[in-house]
């Protein structure tokens, strides 16, 4: 298949446009993503995740520069939110990193959310193989500005940064569960900023009530200050490259690496059969007008959601 | 059945950073349902034909206000046929004289919007032309 030898090749157009088949479900793309993905699972993919203007795109634009000083080639996936209203988008991360736009090493690509809630786009998964299979070393993929819950980005990256900034609240929302317990290492970022220090003195008491197993790794804290003061800076964010580098080395003597495929080899299983197997479902049911009916019918109070699901699965499920 | 959205990229070429058109163009189209990648000011057409090809948009809005716009804007065009990528239509907005429209045509814009074109009567422009590929 053409394309998929050129993805292989890869031909930034062809790597392009399968990502947008995949975006806009064109039926074609599923055996498409079939072939590529025995060249699929050999890059290294690293998260970025934190709130809306924590700093995500610029920490990425200067880790694709700390990636390329070591010759490394890299693919990026920056998600941001697609409007509930009009469907539309304002994809504005690339900002940040247009001057890697003519490095052949480097390609980015963004991703609307287009209605998933995680933090991520549905297309996700897929795209990552499309670089994997594109040759690429490393995949950064940085998620939507996000709150305290949207944590799918855990399924695709083997490393997550978390990126946090001063003054966002006390201790105590540093104990709460989800964004704070994925992270593998954590950022402050605008650590020049008051309230940086008094962040980092509670996110290390958070981190010392955490159940110390011997081989178990502790997430590092990196300051990183001011992107304008630039010799800092960049000391600051080689600093965060060898803590994922290391991170990524405790995952490969710890076997937990294994772990972190197995759970995303599940994840992909999980996605596959939903498109599989819902999704011609609910295609049906709409295109025949049953859905209406049955909507209106719990609406209505006629019928509950679980009978009809159930009679529904009698039928499509032989 | 899965519907194509309309992915546009709004560009400022050269050493105009005079932007504000160029945002509120991004705004519109994003209400208009469209996803807008908005690259930002000082761009060189090389930088805005590479990222035009990464994010596989179907049209180039390409706003300029310095004056420059015949060199710039037909250079994006020839990067984007060089680069195999002559599907991707280009069209130019800004400050422009009405006796610079036959060249930027002929060089490939396939529309030019100048100073009191309403969001509008783009918008309709780009729905009627740009037809997502099957």
């Amino acid at each position: 298949m053409e394309t998929v030898k050129k993805v292989c090749q890869g031909d930034i157009r062809a790597a392009s446009r399968l990502i947008r088949d995949i975006e806009d479900k064109i039926s074609s793309a599923h055996a498409k993503i079939k072939k590529l993905f025995a060249h699929t699972g050999k890059s290294y993919i690293i998260g970025i995740t934190g709130a809306p203007g924590a700093g995500k795109s610029t920490l990425t634009d200067a880790l694709i520069a700390e990636v390329r000083k070591k010759n490394k080639t890299i693919g990026v996936l920056a998600v941001d939110p697609t409007s509930p209203f009009s469907g539309g988008a304002i994809l504005g991360d690339r900002i940040r990193m247009q001057r890697h736009a003519e490095d052949e090493g480097v390609f980015i690509r963004s991703l609307a959310t287009r209605g998933a809630l995680g933090g991520l786009s549905q297309a996700v998964g897929e795209a990552i193989h499309v670089l994997e299979a594109m040759g690429k070393d490393i995949i950064l993929i940085e998620t939507v500005g996000i709150g305290q819950q949207e944590i799918d980005i855990i399924n695709h990256a083997h490393s997550v940064i978390v990126v946090l900034v001063p003054g966002m609240g006390d201790e105590v929302q540093t104990m709460k569960a989800g964004i704070m317990e994925i992270a593998d290492v954590f950022v402050i970022n605008k650590a020049d900023r008051s309230g940086a220090k008094q962040l980092h003195t509670e996110l290390t008491s958070m981190l010392n009530c955490a159940p110390a197993a011997p081989d178990s790794w502790r997430p590092p804290i990196v300051m990183v200050g001011n992107v304008y003061k630039p010799p800092a800076f960049a000391e600051k964010i080689a600093e965060l490259e060898q803590k994922i580098e290391e991170h990524h080395a405790y995952l490969q003597t710890s076997g937990k690496l294994v772990e972190r495929i197995y759970r995303k080899a599940m994840v992909e299983i999980n996605d596959a059969l939903k498109a599989a197997i819902l999704e011609p479902v609910m295609n049906r049911l709409r295109e025949s007008g049953e859905m209406q009916a049955i909507t209106e019918r719990v609406k209505n109070r006629e019928a509950d959601p679980h009978s009809i699901a159930e009679e529904i699965a009698k039928r499509f499920l032989k | 059945m899965p519907e194509r959205k309309i992915r546009v990229m709004v560009a400022k070429p050269g050493l105009d950073g005079h932007d504000r058109g160029a945002r509120v163009l991004a705004r519109c189209f994003r209400d208009a349902g469209f996803e807008v990648i908005y690259t930002g000011c000082h761009q060189t057409a090389e930088q805005i034909a590479a990222a035009a090809i990464q994010e596989d948009v179907d049209l180039v809005g390409l706003s300029c206000l310095s004056g420059a716009h015949r060199a710039l804007f037909p250079r994006v065009v020839e990067l984007l046929r060089e680069k195999d990528a002559a599907d991707i239509t280009v069209i130019g907005g800004g400050i422009i004289p009405e006796q610079d429209f036959p060249a930027l045509y002929d060089a490939g814009i396939k529309a030019i919007f100048t100073p009191g074109a309403s969001l509008d009567s783009i918008v309709e422009w780009i729905k009627t032309n740009i037809k997502p590929r099957a």
